[in-house]
Order: C-alpha cells, then structure tokens, then sequence
C-alpha cells in the first residue's frame, strides 16, 4: 500500500508524465475546438424551437459562445499561468526600482500584464513598490495595466469579437496605462500618499530574499493548473450571465436600435459610457460577451471600448483600496487621469472605424 | 512554540491558507501558533507583496497563491 502511494507521488511528480498529459490535453483541445460550430448547431436542433425565429438565434448563440469562450480561456488561462510563474511581484520590483520614468513606465505597463496580480493584495504591492524605491509614476502604470490588460479580457475579446478589436485594446490599454503612470509621475504628487505610506521607505522590504527559490517544470504546470481552476470558478458564473445577457440582446434587441444611443455619431455616447463604467463592478468575463452583441447592434467601436476599459479599470471597490495608502485628492487625480485616456481612446476609435 | 502569522486581507485563498497552515501543523504535531494578520499596513510593513504571505517566527517564507503542502511543512519542521 505505501509503496503503491510512493509510486503514485513519484509518478505525479515526473516531468515526463507531465509533458505528456498536457500534450495530449492540448490535442484534445484542438479537437474539441473545431468541431464545436456542428456541436452547438446539432444541440440548437435537438430544442423543439424554429432555429430562424428571435429564440433560436438566441439559443444557438448562447450555446456556441459559452463552449467557446470556456475552451479559449482554459487554454490560455494555463498558459498564462505557466508564464507567469517565471514572474513574480519581488523580481518585478527589483527590475522597477529606481528606474527613471519614460522607460520604466513601459517596462512597469508590460510586466503588469506578466506578474501575477490579484486586486486583493493592490495595497501591500503598491507600499512594497514605493518602499523599494519604484517612482510613483511608474508604479501607476503598473496599477493600471495589470486588472485593466489581463488574459481573460484579450482572449474573450479574440473569442467574441475578433483579433483585431483585441489587439487595439492591447496596444491601446497599455498606452494608456503608461501615458497615464508618466503625467502622474511628472506632476510629483508622492507628497499625496496616506502619511505611513511616506514613512515606510525600505523598511519591510528586507525580509523577502528567501522566497522564489526555483520551480521545477512539475511545479510550473501546477501553477497554471490552479491558475486555471481559480479563474474558472471565478468567473463560469459571470461568463454565463454575459453570455445570457448578450444572446437576449442578439435575438431581441432590434437591428440598428444601439446605433442611435451607442453609434458613432452622438458625441455624448463615449463620456456616458465611461461615467456608467466605474460604478458598475463585474470583469471583463462579464462585460465583453455584453460587448460583443451591442457591437452586433450597431454600437459605434470606441463606445464600447471606453464602456468596457471604464468597467474594468475604474472600479469603485478598487478606489475604496487604495484609499488606505492615497489621498483623495490622488485618488481623484488617478480616476480623472485614467478616465480622459479611455474618452481619447473611445473617441478616436468612433473616428477612425 | 512557532509563531505563525498568514498575511491577507480576507480572501478566499488567504482563508484556505491559513487552514492549510493548522493541519499540516497538527499533522506534524508542531506546537504553533497561527495568526491572522488582515491588516493592509501590517501586511504591507511585513515586506508581504502578493497575498496570502506567511511567516516562521518573523521570517516571510511565502508569498503569494497556495504553498505546495510538502513546502509547507518544510517550512513548519525547520
């Protein structure tokens, strides 16, 4: 019996083994994934409902999209997680502190998106960064980048609406975060911080040598395995709900209805949007299938993406954090900051598409 | 006695943390002592970056998503 459970460890812990199951995991995939256009069709036909009429399109939307999207983030959220393993919050600020702004703002916004980020623990990063000696500037721009460009919203946004749109809201969703870190390094507000964020400088930061010791490659797929199981149960519930959401709005919503509310010619759609975002909490898995079909309705481009870059990166929850550690009056600087980067971006788009 | 402290501001993963912490000391049977420690600036002065942390007796050996259980009991024996 022991040595049966000693086998079962060894084995469990042999990268070979490993290799292995992802591969043919990933295989699957590739099979489960292109075959899912006939899956969704022959289980929209098993339904006693006119595929042609508002409820089958609907129906057949719904049970296309939720497959999708849960197949796509499965794979990239491993992925990601793999990745991200070679990353973490203590390396980041060794490779942040003390850089100058301009080049650490775009490092800063790109290692956003690679470290591991939970808005839980916004707060003690964000001391640990201005404690080691990270300019304030160019700790923002890694605040902001890393909720606002995640691999749930890139990959639901590639799922749902198409590569293009996800890469615009990449490259845009990065300028922004560095634009906006730069002017607010530039105006040198650290005399804004709550007081003990001031007096802190290096005092904690000692005490972190001995953590990261080396990953084998075991631990690395076991990284993304839980990354993956975390975000899934997470998010299955908002994807549904979106999803729902979007297949009413796809089979009910009239055509053309959303152009005159969202389009591109009422200018005051994209400052509305943003505004209807901060209050509004759920994340991108929630929001983007919603996206997905007023874009379907003929809501303009640049609506929608300031709406679903306001929702995710301006969050109230996220506010009342970082109260512990910002005035207010930094606060509303950072809000106001980040808010005229998603108008520019929302109306350039409506001007460009 | 070990004074453990696990850092986290009330999460869901903290809170598993901190139970994870309990049985493998009961399973070793390691006098220990776990505290929760929730607070943003204690977590923050603890040098604690991503949650949930934990400390040994004053030394941070984890920080950041679920420690692997053989670590952790490491970390508890030594």
């Amino acid at each position: 019996m022991e040595i049966a459970q000693n086998n079962k460890q060894k084995l469990s812990d042999n990268p070979l083994y490993w290799h292995g199951g992802v591969a043919v995991a990933v295989l699957l995939w590739f099979v489960l994934y292109s075959n899912l256009i006939a899956f969704s069709e022959w289980l929209t036909s098993l339904l006693p409902i006119e595929r042609n009429s508002h409820a089958g399109e609907a129906v057949a939307f719904f049970l296309y999209d939720v497959p999708k999207v849960m197949l796509l983030l499965a794979l990239i959220v491993f992925a990601m997680g793999v990745v991200r393993s070679y990353f973490s919050a203590e390396k980041t600020r060794a490779l942040l502190s003390g850089r100058r702004e301009g080049v650490g703002n775009v490092l800063s916004a790109c290692l956003g998106i690679l470290t591991p980020f939970c808005s839980c623990s916004a707060v003690p990063l964000f001391v640990g960064f201005v404690s080691a000696g990270v300019p304030l500037g160019v700790t923002f721009s890694f605040l902001i980048a890393a909720p606002m460009v995640n691999e749930v919203a890139l990959i639901l946004l590639f799922g749902l609406v198409g590569w293009k749109v996800a890469a615009l809201y990449l490259a845009f969703g990065l300028a922004i975060a560095i634009v906006s870190g730069f002017i607010i390094g530039k105006l040198k507000l650290e005399g804004w911080l709550q007081e003990w964020v001031r007096n802190i400088h290096l005092n904690g930061a000692a005490s972190t040598q001995n953590i990261g010791d080396s990953l084998t490659f075991v631990d690395r797929y076991r990284a993304g395995l839980s990354a993956m199981t975390e975000i899934f149960r997470k998010v299955w519930k908002w994807i549904i709900l979106g999803i729902g959401i979007g297949a009413l709005i796809h089979g009910y919503v009239p055509e053309d209805l959303m152009v005159q509310i969202m389009g591109a010619d009422t200018w005051w759609s994209v400052p509305a949007a943003v505004l209807l975002g901060i209050p509004m909490y759920t994340n991108a898995a929630g929001v983007i299938p919603i996206v997905e079909a007023l874009l379907g309705k003929g809501a303009a481009l640049g609506t929608t993406l300031a709406f679903m870059m306001s929702v995710i990166a301006l969050s109230l929850p996220e506010m009342i954090i970082l109260k512990q550690v910002l005035t207010l009056r930094l606060i509303a600087v950072f809000v106001g900051i980040v808010a005229c980067g998603i108008l520019s971006v929302g109306f350039l788009f409506n001007v460009i598409f | 006695m070990k004074q453990i402290k696990v850092y986290g501001p009330g999460c869901q993963r903290c809170e598993t943390v901190a139970q994870m912490v309990k049985d493998a000391a009961a399973k070793l049977s390691i006098d220990a002592e776990v505290e929760k420690v929730s607070d943003p600036v204690q977590i923050a002065m603890a040098g604690v970056m991503s949650t949930p942390g934990i400390s040994v007796d004053g030394v941070l050996v984890h920080a950041g998503g679920l420690p692997d259980v053989s670590k952790l009991e490491g970390w508890l024996a030594s």
